[in-house]
């Protein structure tokens, strides 16, 4: 009986800048899963993720995203997948409809699905507002949400987002969370790198911790409690740990 | 070491940072340049000395007599030069307002704000006087070992024409600032710093269409027409000229002229300098709105989505607007050539074809930047299911579209006097456009859009590979409308600058 792929599988990924950055990273994330990727600065995450939004060649490896090979290709990969940096790039000069028109456009959804679209995204980020009004004055929270409206406006079966909530305020934090969560109910998986360990050990169905370049570990917070054999140890106190000895060991 | 909080102290800290800031825009961020950008510079130094003595000393045009007609060059040369150096400094002024930087950290220190901008007051006038003199002193260094010394005067006289442009920008801006808002001052000053850095030269070469069907300026300024209709050699009008000669009386009036007007603005403004940059702060970016409830419109495909996006972006932004604005300010001669000989079939025209196109070539380098290395969401576009070729095919396109509405009233107007000359100045304008586009695709970089100043420090080479290639395309259009097919040359010559932009291209790396 066939089974259906995974929503991403990664398999010796490998990138260098002149030393290695990631070192043959294996990773497989389960359809409709919300998978949190934690390390510490400079362990590769950033890096990993840009590899598998399709913004940086790997040196080697394969990524597929429900199993389309995304090396081979990157087109139908991009149709499914949404990527939001930590770095809210939006245009200054355009409103956040117009840019919702543009990112439609980009994705060529038919008018009157984008329209459709567009008016809940605004409406449950709270942009109503502001929808038609130029992003350049708008915080950093602000232009978060509408960066985020545009990744979800095609209705993306792999959100990947990389510390989407640095900077932001409590109230808009909270928001893009419910966000993030009624997307997974929807079915959507996705996959989170964050330094804010409460938002893993809250959201995450499974945690993978990357150090140097690799998972050093990966699973649920009780699997990982139970690896690490202290049952009622917060993500901070097992994270730290983990890192530690990482670097004992290297 | 002088002491913390002083002007010397200040304009210690303010010259180390412009001179790492000069060499990091010479030597592109790479030190080991630095012997090669000396070399550089002193080539070039050599060479506008040999071009100022061909001129000067080999033209035959020593000893200089300042008789009238020596005096109206001068002053007419003297203005241009001035009306370049007060758009350079509202430039500068404009952008010491705006520009963030570290004035949180000044401002929010127990220094005395007012000293570092009396330094940085001080600074835009040093800075604007030294752009003239680097251009201006081999003609002057000439005039000063071939004529008389007391040609050298002219340095000091450059230095009070920085001093009084500073002034009067300084002046300028802060009376916008209040008049206006500091909301619509950067875009007013931006954009008055753009027209006066062009209106003399338009000005001048307007009055050449006029008096003699050709684009010669100095010819013109020194015609008898304009001679008679000056004033007579004993004018205040000629003593920034004669002080430049070395004569004493109009010398020490210039300097004294220059001291006082930016010593007046220091003390009239440096101490709420401060101030008024505060209220600057947030102003530069103001949530305009754009039509309210304007309905979602979704555009037919990607690239579609892609050329809409390059035209609001482009169309919104009053700063690059007015950034672009000095290059279509250059079209306002051959537009009045154009009016004055619409349906004339003697060929006058001709002299149009090599302006266009230089112009298409010089907008088209500028606009393609925009699109291509100053893309706000880089990520964005490169996530999106759309084929690299796709996106870049689109953004060309809009560079195009764009370019063709600007010159298509030129076209159409020249094709009813000689449908000729109007496809030859189309096909070397378009070659022109793809040119520059295909040098900006090779050297193409990530930077914002408010970088766009600073885009020709990205890279020397696509520079001068934009500048030569639509040199070349408008020299070849120039003979190509002229019917011969020397024309050919030239166009080999702009192929040629592209080929090596691609030789030379980072992106041929990988």
């Amino acid at each position: 009986m066939p089974t259906d792929p995974p929503a991403l599988r990664v398999r010796g990924l490998a990138k260098s800048f002149g030393r290695p950055a990631v070192a043959g990273l294996d990773l497989e994330i389960r359809a409709g899963e919300f998978y949190a990727l934690l390390g510490p600065n400079g362990a590769g995450k950033t890096t990993s993720l840009r590899m598998v939004a399709g913004l940086l060649p790997p040196d080697a490896g394969s990524i597929e995203i429900f199993g389309i090979d995304a090396r081979r290709d990157p087109i139908g990969a991009k149709r499914i997948t949404a990527w939001v940096s930590d770095e809210p790039l939006v245009y200054d000069k355009l409103t956040p409809v117009e840019y919702l028109e543009f990112v439609a456009g980009l994705w060529s959804l038919p008018g009157p699905v984008a329209a459709a679209r567009a008016a809940d995204l605004i409406d449950w980020l709270g942009l109503g507002p502001q929808a038609h009004q130029r992003c350049e004055g708008f915080s950093k929270g602000m232009r978060q949400k509408v960066a985020l409206a545009g990744a979800l406006i095609h209705e993306p079966r792999l959100i990947i987002l990389d510390e989407p909530l640095t900077g932001l305020d409590a109230g808009s934090a909270r928001q893009v969370k419910s966000v993030l969560a009624e997307r997974v109910g929807a079915g959507a998986t996705i996959i989170m790198t964050t330094h804010i360990l409460e938002v893993a050990e809250r959201m995450a169905e499974r945690i993978g911790v990357i150090a140097a370049g690799r998972l050093i570990a990966e699973g649920t917070l009780a699997e990982l409690r139970a690896a690490s054999g202290a049952l009622h140890a917060s993500l901070e106190e097992i994270f730290l740990d983990l890192v530690a000895g990482q670097d004992r060991a290297a | 070491m002088t002491r913390p909080g002083t002007l010397a102290w200040f304009a210690h800290h303010e010259m180390r940072l412009a001179w790492r800031d000069f060499v990091g825009m010479m030597t592109a961020g790479r030190p080991t340049r630095r012997r090669l950008v000396y070399a550089a510079l002193a080539g070039f130094a050599a060479f506008l000395h040999l071009i100022a003595y061909a001129i000067l000393v080999a033209g035959g045009r020593l000893p200089l007599v300042l008789d009238r007609t020596t005096l109206v060059v001068a002053t007419g040369l003297g203005a241009a030069a001035f009306a370049l150096m007060l758009s350079q400094a509202l430039e500068s002024v404009t952008r010491a307002f705006y520009a963030r930087g570290d004035l949180d950290l000044i401002l929010s220190s127990p220094a005395a704000a007012g000293r570092l901008f009396a330094v940085r007051i001080g600074s835009v006038a040093l800075a604007t006087g030294a752009m003239t003199a680097l251009l201006a002193g081999p003609f002057v260094n000439i005039l000063a070992v071939f004529d008389r010394p007391g040609w050298l005067a002219a340095y000091p006289v450059m230095a009070a024409g920085g001093a009084v442009a500073t002034g009067l920008a300084v002046t300028v801006t802060v009376g916008l600032i209040r008049l206006i808002g500091p909301r619509r001052t950067r875009f007013a000053a931006q954009v008055l710093a753009a027209v006066t850095g062009a209106a003399f030269v338009i000005g001048v070469q307007v009055g050449s269409i006029l008096s003699f069907g050709h684009l010669d300026r100095t010819s013109f300024l020194a015609s008898p027409a304009v001679t008679r209709a000056m004033p007579a050699e004993t004018s205040l009008l000629y003593w920034p000229a004669r002080a430049a000669a070395g004569e004493t009386g109009p010398l020490a009036a210039t300097l004294g002229l220059g001291a006082l007007v930016l010593v007046g603005a220091i003390l009239a403004f440096a101490g709420r300098f401060g101030a008024l940059a505060l209220t600057t702060a947030g102003s530069a970016d103001p949530a305009a709105p754009a039509a309210r409830g304007a309905a979602f419109r979704g555009p037919s495909s990607p690239a579609a989505a892609l050329r809409r996006k390059e035209w609001r972006l482009v169309a919104r932004d009053p700063w690059l607007l007015s950034q672009t604005l000095m290059q279509l300010l250059y079209l306002l001669p051959p537009a009045f050539l154009l009016w004055r000989n619409f349906g004339d079939r003697t060929g006058a025209l001709v002299v149009l074809v090599p302006v266009l196109v230089m112009a298409a070539g010089q907008l088209a380098g500028g606009l393609a930047w925009l699109t291509i290395s100053g893309e706000d969401a880089p990520d964005l576009v490169a996530t999106a299911p759309v084929p690299a070729a796709t996106a870049t095919r689109a953004k060309a396109g809009a560079v195009i579209a764009a370019i063709s509405v600007v010159l298509l009233p030129f076209s159409a107007a020249m094709a009813v006097s000689s449908p000729f000359e109007a496809t030859m100045m189309a096909a070397f304008a378009a070659a022109a456009a793809l040119s520059a586009i295909a040098i900006q695709l090779l050297f193409r970089t990530r930077a914002r859009r408010s970088q766009f100043r600073r885009r020709q420090t990205a890279s020397r080479f696509s520079t001068f590979a934009e500048a030569f290639s639509s040199i070349a395309w408008a020299g070849g259009a120039a003979l190509a409308a002229a019917g011969t097919w020397l024309a050919a040359i030239p166009a080999g010559l702009a192929l040629a600058v592209v080929a090596a932009a691609w030789l030379a291209s980072p992106a041929r790396d990988g």
